[in-house]
């Protein structure tokens, strides 16, 4: 076996064995904590009599000993099932899969967006270290690495939305909007504009610094004094031997940013009303729905994994030195 | 939904929306979205969490009655006074000893698929449907020796005993008529028109994008002549207060439900002139936020005590400088609006923490350490942060200043009910709808019965007076009105001296719509009634 496949195998292997980790821990965990869905859907409707919260726990299959509940669920994992939410009286699977899709454009594009941003910041902060323009921009980077998000999206919202009018301030789409494809790319593109600003600047900010740091630091090492002494131009030896360098920590930072993203967006997603998983999240803890909230928990642990393997994936391209199986 | 979309797939509305969208920035115009609300037959309301299911009889939540309140309708509608009116029933009629009710039902009713509605549906509704899901319908439908269809157009409850308050079970919120020719022998709780409902009422389910809107198009077949006045009704999901008060503010939505707002953003729209502020919109709710106490332990057993912590808090304040005026001091366990109140014969506890202290003093519960007389836990309600929360951090500060220390506890919503259904409290902020009728909303929390541990909102605080129980059931079963309000007089007496329950003040929650539309609240079931009559201005 050569040594990549070795190296798929092994981290498979430990793939799997997180996830059961996983399911394990957010099953009991869970259900530690007082009271179940269906106290909280009995209280909720303000009128409840014990035929009612013991229908809803039967229903549920809450009425069984903890341990069959567990034999169950992981009879009905281990095939690939989810289990049904009892808030959203759906399979969990279908309500993840329909909210996947707007966490991972969201995700997708702060990603994206932030990296190409905050490198390219970083570069030229690097560049011009302890002039002028290295001192604005950091000062820009600060502040939107210390503002909390939360803060940050709501006066993104009074800015671009109330006062100005140009950008809507919540949801992914406009309500009976032109079904037309290139009308709703656009439509949605406009919706997308204030979360992924929100997200985005506090990780190009993060980005930034990290490439800034990293690169004055490679600037000093032997090689680069080799590569100039050798002749090479300034721009070549800035792009392929410095950032080149420079970007191992980035992409680390990132790698572990897009796991977070993926369950991560709940803040970003309750503030503008995106329709993602962060805010499913949210919606199934507040309405203890045990099975949705494990499911999703399953579901993003899966994602963590596989982008890890993927940055580990990374650095080989980016540092041909580094080998994978260590 | 073929219907809903516009004909936007020709060249001419692909080269508008391309080009309007390029030239918005730099002109500084208007996006789509905000011409979107200027279509004056849509109606844009908002959701503050996504609806569980659509199936109104499965879970009454306010969020479903909202949404549901325009696709299914009731036999009957409820005026201002709570009086009945003929809806889906164009009359009805109550035998003198009070125990027959029967109702004639309109004869030209369709389902939103094109089937008749007919006494089968009533029947399976009521006996079966409702009475199987719904606790509170199961209530009232319980007290039912049968329950039988004449023809097609009429059906005929027969009661077991007088129940004076049945008729409400045949309001919106409590007694949706549900199609039989669609759940008749199905699962309930899975079947399918759960999230695509079919109903009788003046707008058709349309489209659920999920996390995202639903979506109600005109009933081009409703049964009553001049409605529906909108083209749609459209539900926006907005999950945060700010967010949907930016929502309101900038037209991007018409119209705000009671819980939408933070009561802090309340004066500002108020002041706002493209907007209406409904005041009485839930009215037949009635709802009375309370704490209510354990009462199976010293001191909370005591009277005196009780009675002590309603002299300590300014409910005053909490109306006015809390709730911005929404509201009033709660005096009664009945809701003022509500019949049977009665304010003659209730004992008033004003503000006055120098009355509480000498009743605490009385108790020989003397001030100790750092002017403490007493240490207990006050849980909060959760998950409304605004004015509940401030509500629960007002009554530590003004228990404190009589020296009684409070531990505030917060926690979620399973939780809450939880230890509520345990007895496992102190003392809790919690609230309870009055549901036009001291014997629907009111008496589970009094009624010595209605001690059940583990059902949360029951009597919870182990409160058991065998006169009280006697007034209930009196004030219940009594055919003459007169002798359920002399039944419902005392017992106001009685419990209000008792200090049976803290009542704090009766929430008037605030519905606000846009000017530009009339008649969107008819009456004091507000959304729940349908905006069938709500028209542009």
């Amino acid at each position: 076996m050569s040594t990549k496949a070795a190296f798929l195998a092994r981290r498979v292997v430990q793939a799997a064995m997180v996830v059961v980790g996983v399911v394990f821990l957010s099953f009991f965990l869970v259900r530690l904590a007082p009271g179940d869905a269906a106290m909280a859907i009995a209280g909720e409707t303000g009128y409840s009599d014990p035929q009612y919260v013991a229908d809803l726990r039967k229903e549920f299959g809450l009425d069984k000993p903890v341990l069959t509940q567990f034999g169950i669920y992981l009879a009905k994992v281990s095939v690939g099932d989810l289990g049904f939410s009892y808030q959203k009286r759906q399979p969990v699977y279908d309500l993840i899969m329909e909210r996947l899709p707007a966490t991972l454009l969201l995700a997708g594009v702060v990603i994206v967006v932030s990296l190409v941003i905050g490198i390219f910041v970083g570069a030229v902060s690097a560049k011009y270290a302890g002039r002028l323009v290295d001192g604005i921009l950091r000062v820009f980077l600060m502040a939107f690495y210390a503002m909390p998000s939360y803060w940050l999206g709501l006066v993104l919202v009074l800015m671009f939305s109330v006062h100005l009018g140009w950008l809507p301030a919540f949801g992914i789409e406009t309500m009976g909007g032109d079904p037309a494809p290139m009308a709703r790319a656009l439509d949605i593109s406009r919706h997308l504009v204030l979360p992924a600003l929100t997200l985005g600047l506090f990780f190009a900010a993060i980005y930034a610094r990290l490439t800034r740091a990293a690169m004055l630091e490679v600037v000093n090492l032997d090689f680069v004094r080799t590569a100039r002494a050798k002749g090479i131009s300034e721009t070549r030896l800035f792009m392929r031997h410095v950032l080149r360098n420079a970007l191992i920590p980035v992409v680390t930072y990132a790698g572990l940013q897009t796991s977070a993203l993926v369950g991560g967006t709940v803040l970003v997603e309750t503030v503008f009303s995106w329709p993602g998983i962060g805010r499913l999240a949210y919606d199934a803890l507040i309405a203890r729905d045990n099975n949705l909230l494990i499911g999703i928990f399953i579901f993003t642990s899966v994602l963590v994994v596989l982008f890890n393997l993927l940055t580990d994936l990374l650095y080989v391209v980016l540092d041909p030195r580094m080998e994978l199986g260590k | 939904m073929e219907t809903l979309r516009r004909s936007s797939t020709t060249r001419r509305g692909f080269l508008q929306s391309v080009g309007g969208a390029a030239t918005l920035a730099a002109a500084g115009g208007y996006p789509e979205w905000v011409f979107a609300q200027t279509r004056s037959g849509v109606l844009n309301a908002m959701l503050n969490v996504e609806p569980a299911t659509l199936n109104y009889a499965l879970l009454n939540t306010s969020v479903i009655q909202s949404v549901c309140g325009s696709i299914n309708e009731s036999l009957l509608l409820f005026d201002w006074q709570l009086k009945p009116q003929p809806n889906l029933a164009r009359s009805f009629d109550i035998s003198p000893d009070g125990l027959v009710y029967t109702f004639e039902l309109e004869p030209d009713v369709k389902w939103h698929d094109g089937k008749p509605f007919t006494s089968r549906d009533v029947v399976f509704t009521c006996a079966k449907m409702l009475r199987e899901l719904n606790p509170r319908s199961r209530a009232a439908m319980d007290r039912c020796e049968s329950i039988t269809a004449e023809g097609d157009h009429k059906v005929v409850f027969k009661l077991k005993e007088p129940f004076n308050a049945f008729i409400l079970a045949f309001m919106a919120s409590t007694g949706p008529m549900m199609p039989a020719h669609i759940y008749e022998g199905t699962d309930y709780r899975n079947n399918p028109a759960n999230t695509a409902p079919i109903g009788t009422g003046p707008f058709k389910f349309a489209q659920w994008s999920k996390g995202n809107f639903i979506k109600l198009v005109r009933n081009d077949n409703y049964w009553r002549k001049g409605q529906p006045g909108l083209d749609e009704v459209n539900f926006r999901i907005i999950a945060s207060a700010e967010q949907r008060a930016v929502a309101l503010e900038t037209g991007a939505v018409d119209m705000a439900f009671g819980d939408d707002l933070d009561p802090i953003d309340v004066p500002r729209f108020r002041e706002n002139p493209g907007l209406v502020m409904v005041q009485n919109a839930y009215d037949a709710v009635g709802e009375i936020t309370l704490m209510e106490i354990n009462q199976r332990t010293a001191p909370f057993n005591d009277r005196r005590f009780r009675a002590a912590i309603m002299h300590a808090m300014d409910r005053n304040f909490l109306v006015d400088q809390l709730n911005f005026g929404l509201g009033r001091v709660a005096d009664s366990p009945i809701f003022s609006t509500v019949p049977y109140y009665d304010p003659k014969v209730l004992t008033q506890y004003e503000y006055s923490p120098d009355k509480a202290k000498a009743l605490l003093d009385d108790m020989g519960l003397k001030p100790g350490a750092g002017g403490v007389r007493h240490k207990f836990s006050v849980l909060m309600l959760p998950n409304q942060d605004g004015p509940w929360r401030r509500a629960g951090e007002y009554s530590k500060q003004a228990l404190a200043d009589v020296g009684l220390d409070v531990e505030l506890q917060s926690t979620d919503v399973a939780t809450f009910y939880k230890r509520n259904g345990d007895w496992d409290y102190d003392v809790m902020w919690n609230s309870y709808g009055q549901f036009g009728d001291p014997a629907i909303g009111m008496s589970r929390f009094f009624l010595s019965n209605n001690i059940r541990k583990g059902v949360p909102q029951t009597n919870t605080q182990g409160y058991s007076n065998p006169k009280v129980d006697e007034l209930l059931q009196k004030g219940a079963t009594a055919v003459k009105r007169e002798d359920a309000q002399a039944a419902y007089s005392e017992l106001q007496k009685i419990l209000t001296e008792d200090v049976a329950m803290l009542w704090m003040y009766e929430r008037r929650k605030p519905l606000f719509h846009a000017k530009k539309f009339k008649d969107v609240v008819v009456g004091p079931n507000g959304p729940c009634d349908g905006f069938g009559a709500a028209k542009p201005a």
